[in-house]
């Protein structure tokens, strides 16, 4: 694929920053019109995108047609070798698209659970999407840092503003986390520069210079450990995981559903982009340490869900056992458990923003988080009880929905490089089944609970929540456009960085040519 | 002396004549505004020559001076501080019962002795320049007779500062005694660092005392947090900025151009003292309740970052500390013009209870806080991240990874109290309680300054290539 430069990737970025302050400014007169301008910012940036796809068919994955994907570069600090380099291919697209997507749900239903600084909110809102489109874009490792730590400050206000009770002690931790992590990143970066730079020459922040820097195997695993810091924090990884629970509870729901959805999948997305790719040796020989931290928080989580009262926090504790199966994706590192590791952290960011989404509506009838004093609100609440049955199911891995497939897909690629680790992680499929349906019986089955009576879900939160689960069907029932957009990115990577890595049994690798009926 | 020897040393001669003007205006009539007018049109025709004298750079100006662009650098820096410091002071003065001229004509010499310690060469004008700011500096601590703090902490600066001075004319006269000359280019670091010399490692060791203590850098910092809260707002500040950066300007000059030789027994002791500013700066800042001293504890900290990339030694060690420098001070005058701002007229605000919901009710005043202490924390988007990143590439470059690591874990210490400011300054409020915390009156002078602030602090966070290029051409030592 040849890169070809359009101003567009920029403008991408620069949406919704201009309309977060844009919204920002409006807030002040008119809450309605804060809102209404932070919508439309991200639908011009979604219109933006489906533009840039149809002028680059490439990247969907056709063979027909011209085989350019966009890039931009200029200038920035060229004293040492840093760029703003951004580039677009398949994999960066599923995430942008996910981005805006979860961007527009989350100014949507921002609507009656915000009631004060609308205007700082919806700026705080679009600056964080800004940031994470900016984290998917980037090509440069000082831009990507940039974006990395910018993307936390307006989260970092989201949760410690808007957030519930325990909002200043969650939101300061969440921070904590992710500076520490990312500083220890930022060495790491500049360490690369160096070490790639002092056996080169070429001193450059540049992803695509660096690729395939010979750096001595000692250096390296350091160096990867500074990566894998910064993405595991994120990701969260089992024991690197605290931040999540108090983060994703205390939050107001649209930043739950923005945590969940697109913050997590920015550790994924590093994983997959730089930290393996750069240090291939290095991952190759962390696998055990990798795939055993997936496994472990693949159970832990489940584990932790099932024994949650406060239901914020079951869905908080879903996640990271989630993640897990996109953790074990990576680290297994051959194309199918690749795609699964993608179509998972797709599903994952629509099923558990899905959730949030329900958890926060149920919260604002009831003013209670509490599993127990719930009960029996479907005879109230048909319709987000139904959702709820959606949501769930796709959570507990049902076929035909999204996240079996990315689930599917991440144990059969596993399986190829360890049955005892790929048979633990199919424990979690399990395990999931148990929380997830305690969710929907303590929720919306047995006795009505102690607070009754209370109106079903609006039409704007109908549409939110069915365009979610309409969304998650369709990958789940026909999940082959999003493999084929991931695939020539996934293609290019494990080549880059499959050298290194054990060969995948042959019977496994002919079976991708199948494995989307088995999504059916 | 010639005339090029004047023409070279003309900004010190300018600040020294704006001393003396003063001097004798105040004898003839006193008048504040005519004093800051003449004080403020020192610093800027001062500021103002540094162009044309620069066209004559490098000049050894006698044997005491050295006029090059990397002293006209930090001269530039310092007339700026003084300048910022003057505008700041000039509504608090004006409040002020009291004898109100002879402060500018502090300011101006204690702007001299800065001006001389980056511009020397030699021993005797090291120390002069030392003592020149010291001096000036008792005094303006101790400016509000009034006020009891302010006296102790004039009193402790004095007592403190002496001994130090003791402690560096010691080591000055060991040095002497070994080589024979007072010339810095005879007697810097490196060249000595062949033969080990215990009188010469302890006259260093001795130098380095009285520096340190400047700097206010572990162990010699005790002082920072008192002077801070006693001394005039605006007096912090130039303290913060223009006296350590003086100070950093010339330990810089001193080291040379290969700096201290990693390996050797004082490039240890230096790397151990940077550490412990960073850690202690940063958990001494934990446990404060008053921002002024938590600014205090967080300059040890920064000075600490400061000393990481002096120690990586090199061209690349003066650009990046000057760099740093010039981002720590237009954060650091950022962050003291909104104390300033608070505590005009009857408002007085310290406490961080006092900054409670300032961003619901002053958002722009609070908004110039909030990004000068994300500065100071490094978050991406101000001077302050670009200024950690430029230190970290500097000790990645030399390999200084222990010292990196801690400047990562003591920068997120530091997130941590920079974070309980900005959360206040989020709480909610209701209208009817507005009367609890001070309002900021706001005066035009102060905010354009903040505005500019405010401006420099976004661009160098986002586009500080020029600033970057032109420090690194500027800021060479031969």
């Amino acid at each position: 694929m040849m890169p070809s430069t359009t101003m567009a990737l920029g403008w991408l970025i620069l949406l919704p920053f201009a309309g977060g302050v844009f919204s920002w400014f409006a807030g002040r007169r008119s809450a309605q019109a804060s809102r209404w301008i932070a919508a439309a910012a991200l639908l011009a940036d979604l219109v933006l995108a489906a533009s840039i796809v149809r002028t680059y068919p490439a990247l969907t994955g056709t063979p027909a047609g011209p085989a350019d994907t966009p890039a931009f570069y200029h200038e920035w600090l060229p004293q040492f070798g840093i760029g703003f380099n951004l580039a677009l291919d398949g994999l960066s697209l599923l995430m942008v698209l996910l981005t805006l997507f979860i961007g527009i749900i989350c100014v949507i239903i921002s609507r009656s659970e915000i009631r004060h600084r609308i205007g700082l909110f919806h700026m705080n809102l679009l600056m964080a999407t800004a940031g994470i489109l900016g984290v998917f874009l980037a090509r440069d490792l000082f831009l990507f840092y940039f974006f990395w730590e910018l993307m936390i400050v307006p989260m970092y206000f989201l949760i410690a503003v808007w957030g519930h009770e325990n909002r200043r002690y969650a939101s300061l931790k969440f921070f904590i986390f992710t500076q520490l992590s990312g500083m220890l990143m930022l060495i790491a970066i500049v360490g690369l520069y160096f070490a790639h730079g002092g056996n080169t020459g070429i001193y450059t922040f540049d992803y695509r210079q660096l690729l395939g820097a010979k750096i001595p195997p000692a250096v390296s695993i350091w160096l990867m450990l500074g990566f894998f810091a910064a993405f595991a924090v994120k990701l969260p990884v089992f024991l690197f995981h605290t931040w999540l629970p108090d983060a994703h509870t205390e939050a107001p729901t649209a930043g739950s559903v923005m945590l969940a959805g697109l913050l997590l999948k920015t550790g994924a997305y590093g994983m997959i982009r730089f930290m393996v790719p750069l240090f291939p040796e290095s991952v190759a020989a962390f696998y055990y340490v990798g795939a055993g931290l997936a496994v472990a928080g693949i159970l832990y989580g489940a584990f932790m869900a099932f024994s949650q009262s406060d239901v914020k926090r079951l869905v908080a504790y879903s996640s990271i056992s989630h993640m897990g199966f996109v953790l074990l994706g990576i680290f297994t590192w051959n194309e199918i458990a690749l795609q699964g590791a993608v179509v998972q952290m797709l599903c994952h960011g629509l099923s558990t923003g899905g959730l949030f989404i329900l958890v926060g509506a149920i919260q604002e009838r009831l003013h209670t988080r509490d599993i127990r004093s719930m009960g029996g609100l479907w005879s109230s609440m048909p319709r987000l009880g139904g959702i709820g049955m959606v949501l769930a199911m796709a959570s507990l891995g049902l076929p035909g929905l999204g996240n079996f497939v990315g689930e599917f897909l991440v144990l059969i690629g596993a399986y190829g490089k360890s049955r005892l680790i790929a048979g633990l992680a199919a424990l979690g499929l399990v395990a999931a089944a148990i929380y997830s349906l305690r969710f929907i019986q303590g929720v919306f089955h047995g006795k009505v609970g102690e607070r009754e009576g209370h109106s079903d879900a609006g039409s704007v939160e109908m549409l939110v929540l069915s365009a979610l689960t309409a969304a998650l069907i369709f990958i789940g029932v026909y999940p082959q456009p999003v493999l084929d957009a991931a695939k020539p990115a996934l293609r290019k990577l494990t080549a880059i960085a499959g050298a290194q890595q054990q060969p995948v049994a042959a019977d496994i690798k002919d079976m991708s040519a199948e494995e989307t009926g088995a999504g059916k | 002396m010639t005339v090029s020897d004047l023409n070279a040393l003309l900004p010190l001669i300018i600040i020294a004549a704006a001393a003396i003007i003063l001097m004798a205006a105040i004898a003839v009539r006193r008048n504040h505004q005519l004093s800051f007018l003449i004080a403020a049109l020192g610093a800027v025709s001062a500021l103002i020559s540094l162009p044309a004298v620069s066209s004559s750079a490098p000049h050894q100006a006698t044997g005491l001076f050295i006029v090059d662009s990397y002293s006209l650098l930090f001269t530039g820096l310092i007339l700026a501080g003084s300048f910022i410091t003057l505008i700041f002071s000039y509504e608090r003065i004006e409040s002020q019962a009291g004898f109100k001229e002879e402060y500018y004509l502090l300011l101006l010499l204690a702007t001299l002795g800065s001006i001389a310690l980056v511009s020397a060469a030699h021993f005797i004008s090291f120390f002069l320049g030392l003592e020149i700011l010291s001096v000036s500096l008792y005094a303006l601590i101790s400016y509000e007779r009034s006020d009891a703090a302010a006296i102790g902490a004039g009193i402790k600066y004095l007592v403190l500062a002496s001994v130090s001075a003791g402690f560096l004319l010691f080591g000055l006269a060991l040095i002497y005694f070994e080589t024979g000359t007072m010339e810095f280019a005879r007697t810097s670091f490196p060249a000595a660092m062949g033969s080990v010399n215990i009188m010469l490692f302890a006259g260093y060791a001795l130098v380095f005392v009285g520096i340190g203590f400047k700097l206010g850098i572990v162990p010699f910092h005790m002082w920072t947090p008192d002077v801070y809260d006693g001394a005039p707002t605006p007096i912090s500040a130039f303290i913060a900025s223009v006296s350590k950066g003086a100070v950093l300007g010339l330990l810089l000059r001193y080291a040379g151009k290969a700096g201290i030789p990693a390996g050797t027994s004082l490039f240890t002791v230096i790397s151990l003292v940077a550490a412990g500013s960073m850690i202690a700066g940063n958990l001494l800042a934990l446990f404060e309740d008053r921002v002024r001293r938590i600014l205090a504890y967080s300059s040890i900290s920064h000075m600490g970052y400061m000393l990481t990339a002096f120690l990586a030694g090199g061209a690349l060690a003066s650009a990046a500390v000057a760099f740093y420098l010039a981002a720590y001070f237009v954060t650091i005058f950022a962050a003291f013009g909104t104390l300033v701002m608070m505590n005009q007229g009857n408002a007085r605000a310290d406490r961080i209870s006092d900054f409670r919901s300032l961003a619901w009710k002053q958002p722009w005043q609070a908004g110039v806080f909030i990004a000068s202490l994300f500065s100071l924390a490094g978050i991406p988007m101000t001077a302050g991240f670009t200024a950690k990143f430029y230190v970290i590439y500097a000790g990645a470059k030399s390999g200084l990874w222990t010292l990196l690591i801690i400047v990562a874990a003591s920068s997120v210490i530091g997130l941590f109290y920079y974070l309980r400011v900005i959360i206040a300054m989020f709480e909610h409020y209701d209208a009817d309680e507005a009367t609890d915390t001070p309002r900021i009156p706001v005066k035009n002078a102060s905010a354009v300054t903040m505005a500019v602030l405010l401006l420099f602090l976004v661009l160098l966070g986002v586009w500080p290539g020029p600033v970057i290029q032109m420090i690194a051409d500027l800021a060479v030592i031969r």
